[in-house]
């Protein structure tokens, strides 16, 4: 079928990503998703900065966070986004195995970040009795954190899918703009992770 | 070819596949006319029955508790569930083919948004009989929405999120098509009106509804999930919904005239044959109003206590939207000077807009002074306000686009005697409900009471409001005969009876699936006009005559959304028995497993070929 022919070119374009019109359409679309889920994020950091002084007890930003852990955490999702660069890098250089391999890294650095990130959680309401429930502070503070957790969650099965999907039948053009806009909002999520280690953390402890 | 002959004679069944399958962007257009227009006659009956009911002093027609609920349905489906997919109705008709696009950039999205929105809507609806509608106001200001009793709010918080999203997609697609997908020569500068309305329009929903979206999430963990975002005992601040609902609301009501000015600017011009005067300064201002928009959402606040600062900051950007308004009120009137006046019910509705909006948007800067606003505030004062620019600038455009383009959408007229009975009733009842509405709001009748006292001098006014509402509902109801008649009656038309000059009316009728067989090369503004001024029927093609690649019809989107309908249910009645926690899972199962099924699935289209595409021409 010629549709074939077109998706699997003999010599790969420069950017697989956006050699086709859908491409085109992906890549441009969602960027612009990603403008909307700014707003949606800095909507949830306005609503935290409002409500973080309201702790109602003793259970307060000082107390709570330990900058240890989430340093850690940060490197880890940092350093993810440089592997999920590196992924991009060989799909443009149309070296499919060391892409899956960079991803396979991205998504393992991610699990172990969501697997802190219960951890956590878990700290928070068994050692201090800090809960969703317990302070409009401790609502805006999960609510914030937890839709990022739930975001890198959501990215996470999306890359393994992708990854899983196309082991067999390598890259094509029909797949690389998906694996461009997965990586996009891979570092998106850890945009938004940085402004969370600023906002939240840090400046909840100093 | 046979496929026409199929197509007439398919049945129900087969009609029904079609339309709940469809990626094709008409047909789709179709599915939010009937959608808008079914929610259109459920709110205008809600309105009936607001105003029986205000019709005479400490009036018995309605409970208060139920005509709480009717106000709330009222305005909520109103703006979401009417308004904007009328407007989408329009858009998904129009913008490819004036563009010169086969489809939108995302069809199977297309089919999503409206499958969201239409599931949300029935979801929110459903309401009514599972123990009472929302009765928190449209604007569900906290902290009364979250201490509301039974599950109404539930239904608007859910049903609202789930349209939302689909209006959120909509709002993409438009933007990436019109940037990526328009025909050679059809420059930014070139595009229509109301393709630029559009595209300024898909820019506010995508920055203006993630602020909904957060909003409604706060309520429903509020309500549901015993969160304290609102809650003052827990440390909540009730404010932070004004915030987030009015930083989505104001752009909310640039959504919705926006692509009304796009209306008019192309209906006046082709019945005054006459280019749109000031073109450019045209697009400039619809910019500048789109920017603005998201300047001035804390004029909904002013009786907060946000401080002479704030009040004074928003009450200054608020009044300069009047300027770029004004720019278009003046181009329409330049347009019109000295045309070769054409007046139908597209143009009836197109010149009752002027003078009423006008209004509209007088009170508007009444209302944007701050200090005089303590006085309107929450009075009928704000209700003619907005029914002035809501009434008088988007359902009239909603009416004159659909008079202008239903031959495009239908390849019929509709009926121009009819058309003037439903202008002029409907005209005049408008200017009869709410003009009074404006002294009894002087007068200091509050908004959104179910009774008032005699003899405070509000009787009179209230009776003359309620006539006017039964003038509107009875040109609605000849409106709706008119499309029955002319469907049934109406004869085909060509496919430019307007001799227009944009691009949709090159494309003869019926629309071919493909709209156009050939892609045509733009070379100026009014593309199809130059043509005709240079002696040609038709525009030049871009392109060979070769294969055209269609995207495939699928069933995902609706089944994607029936899922986070199921899903509704179940996240609003788990607090009251856990075992709904199933139904919450299985519906979200579903959704996550059709965007699964998505993601793995290739779907790569499929080529009509040039030999059929001949063997239809002929």
């Amino acid at each position: 079928m010629s549709q074939d022919h077109t998706l699997n070119p003999e010599v790969m374009p420069s950017e697989p990503e956006k050699a086709t019109l859908e491409g085109k359409n992906k890549f441009l679309g969602f960027w612009f998703f990603l403008g909307g889920e700014t707003v949606l994020f800095a909507s949830l950091f306005g609503t935290y900065l409002a409500l973080q002084g309201s702790t109602m007890g003793d259970n307060t930003p000082e107390k709570l966070f330990g900058l240890g852990l989430v340093f850690i955490m940060t490197m880890l999702l940092l350093t993810s986004s440089l592997t999920s660069v590196y992924a991009i890098y060989h799909m443009k250089n149309n070296d499919f195995r060391k892409m899956q391999l960079w991803l396979g890294i991205t998504v393992i650095l991610g699990f172990t970040f969501l697997g802190f990130e219960i951890y956590e959680f878990y700290h928070y309401i068994h050692g201090y009795e800090f809960t969703f429930r317990s302070s409009a502070f401790g609502s805006a503070f999960y609510t914030l954190v937890g839709f990022h957790g739930g975001h890198v969650l959501f990215g996470l099965l999306w890359i393994v899918t992708l990854m899983v999907r196309n082991a067999k039948r390598g890259l094509n053009l029909y797949n690389a703009p998906k694996f461009y806009i997965a990586s996009l909002y891979w570092h998106f999520i850890d945009v938004v992770w940085v402004f969370i280690f600023t906002v939240v953390y840090l400046m909840g402890v100093i | 070819m046979s496929s026409t002959t199929m197509t007439q004679k398919q049945g129900f069944a087969a009609t029904l596949w079609d339309y709940l399958t469809t990626v094709d962007h008409k047909k789709i257009a179709v599915l939010y006319l009937i959608g808008g227009g079914f929610f259109f006659i459920l709110g205008g009956l809600e309105a009936l029955a607001i105003r029986i009911q205000l019709i005479q002093p400490n009036n018995d027609f309605v409970s208060n508790g139920f005509y709480n609920e009717i106000m709330t349905m009222h305005g909520t489906t109103m703006i979401f569930l009417a308004a904007m997919p009328l407007i989408f109705a329009l858009m998904n008709a129009v913008v490819p083919l004036q563009i010169g696009a086969r489809d939108v950039a995302f069809p199977f999205l297309n089919s999503l948004g409206f499958w969201l929105f239409a599931f949300g809507g029935i979801l929110l609806n459903c309401s009514w009989f599972l123990g009472g509608a929302p009765d928190a106001g449209w604007t569900a200001y906290a902290p009364l929405s979250v201490v509301s009793p039974g599950h109404g709010v539930d239904f608007y918080v859910l049903g609202l999120q789930i349209s939302g999203a689909g209006t959120l997609i909509a709002g993409i697609n438009f933007l990436v098509t019109i940037i990526n997908m328009r025909a050679p020569g059809m420059t930014y500068m070139r595009m229509p009106l109301f393709t630029w309305t559009t595209f300024v329009v898909s820019a506010l929903i995508l920055f203006a509804f993630p602020a909904l979206t957060i909003g409604l999430f706060l309520l429903m963990f509020d309500r549901l999930f015993g969160s304290g975002f609102f809650d003052a005992s827990l440390g909540g601040n009730s404010i932070i919904w004004e915030h987030l609902f009015w930083i989505f609301g104001h752009p909310e009501v640039y959504i919705l005239i926006l692509p009304a000015f796009g209306v008019f600017s192309e209906v006046i011009p082709t019945f005054s044959k006459k280019r749109l005067f000031g073109y450019t300064a045209m697009v400039f201002a619809t910019v500048l109003i789109g920017f603005l928009g998201f300047m001035v959402w804390a004029h909904h606040m002013f009786t907060v206590g946000m401080g002479p600062a704030a009040n004074s900051i928003f009450a200054v950007a608020t009044m300069a939207i009047a300027v770029p308004t004004g720019i278009k009120i003046f181009n329409w009137l330049f347009t019109l000077w000295g045309g070769n006046i054409k007046i139908n019910s597209a143009m009836l509705w197109s010149l009752g807009f002027i003078p009423s909006f006008t209004i509209g948007g007088m009170t508007g800067v009444m209302v944007a002074t701050a200090p005089a606003d303590y006085q309107y505030h929450d009075s009928y004062f704000v209700v003619a306000h907005f029914h002035y620019v809501i009434v008088g600038g988007v359902v009239f455009a909603i009416f004159a686009g659909l008079h202008y383009w239903w031959p495009k959408m239908f390849g019929k007229i509709l009926n121009e005697t009819l058309g003037k009975i439903t202008f002029w009733t409907f005209f005049f009842g408008f200017h009869l409900t709410f003009m009074i509405q404006h002294f009894l709001g002087l007068m200091g009748m509050p908004r959104r009471y179910a009774v008032y006292l005699p003899n405070q001098e509000l009787e009179l006014g209230n009776v003359i409001s309620t006539i006017g509402a039964f003038l509107m509902a009875f040109g609605a109801i000849v409106f709706v005969i008119n499309i029955i008649v002319t469907t049934t009656k109406g004869e085909q038309v060509s496919g430019d009876p307007w001799n227009g000059r944009t691009l949709e009316w090159a494309i003869p009728n019926p629309v071919p699936h493909y709209n156009f067989k050939q892609l045509p090369l733009v070379r100026g503004l009014d593309a199809l006009w130059i043509e005709k001024t240079e002696g040609r029927k038709e525009l030049a093609p871009a392109e060979p005559l070769d294969d055209i690649h269609m995207p495939n019809p699928s069933i995902l989107p609706f089944v994607m959304s029936l899922g986070l309908f199921i899903a509704g249910f179940g996240f609003i009645y788990q607090v009251d028995h856990p075992s709904w926690l199933i139904v919450l899972f299985i519906g979200m199962g579903i959704t996550l497993g059709t965007m699964f099924i998505r993601s793995i699935k290739d779907d790569h289209g499929h080529h009509i070929h040039k030999e059929d595409l001949d063997e239809e021409a002929r």
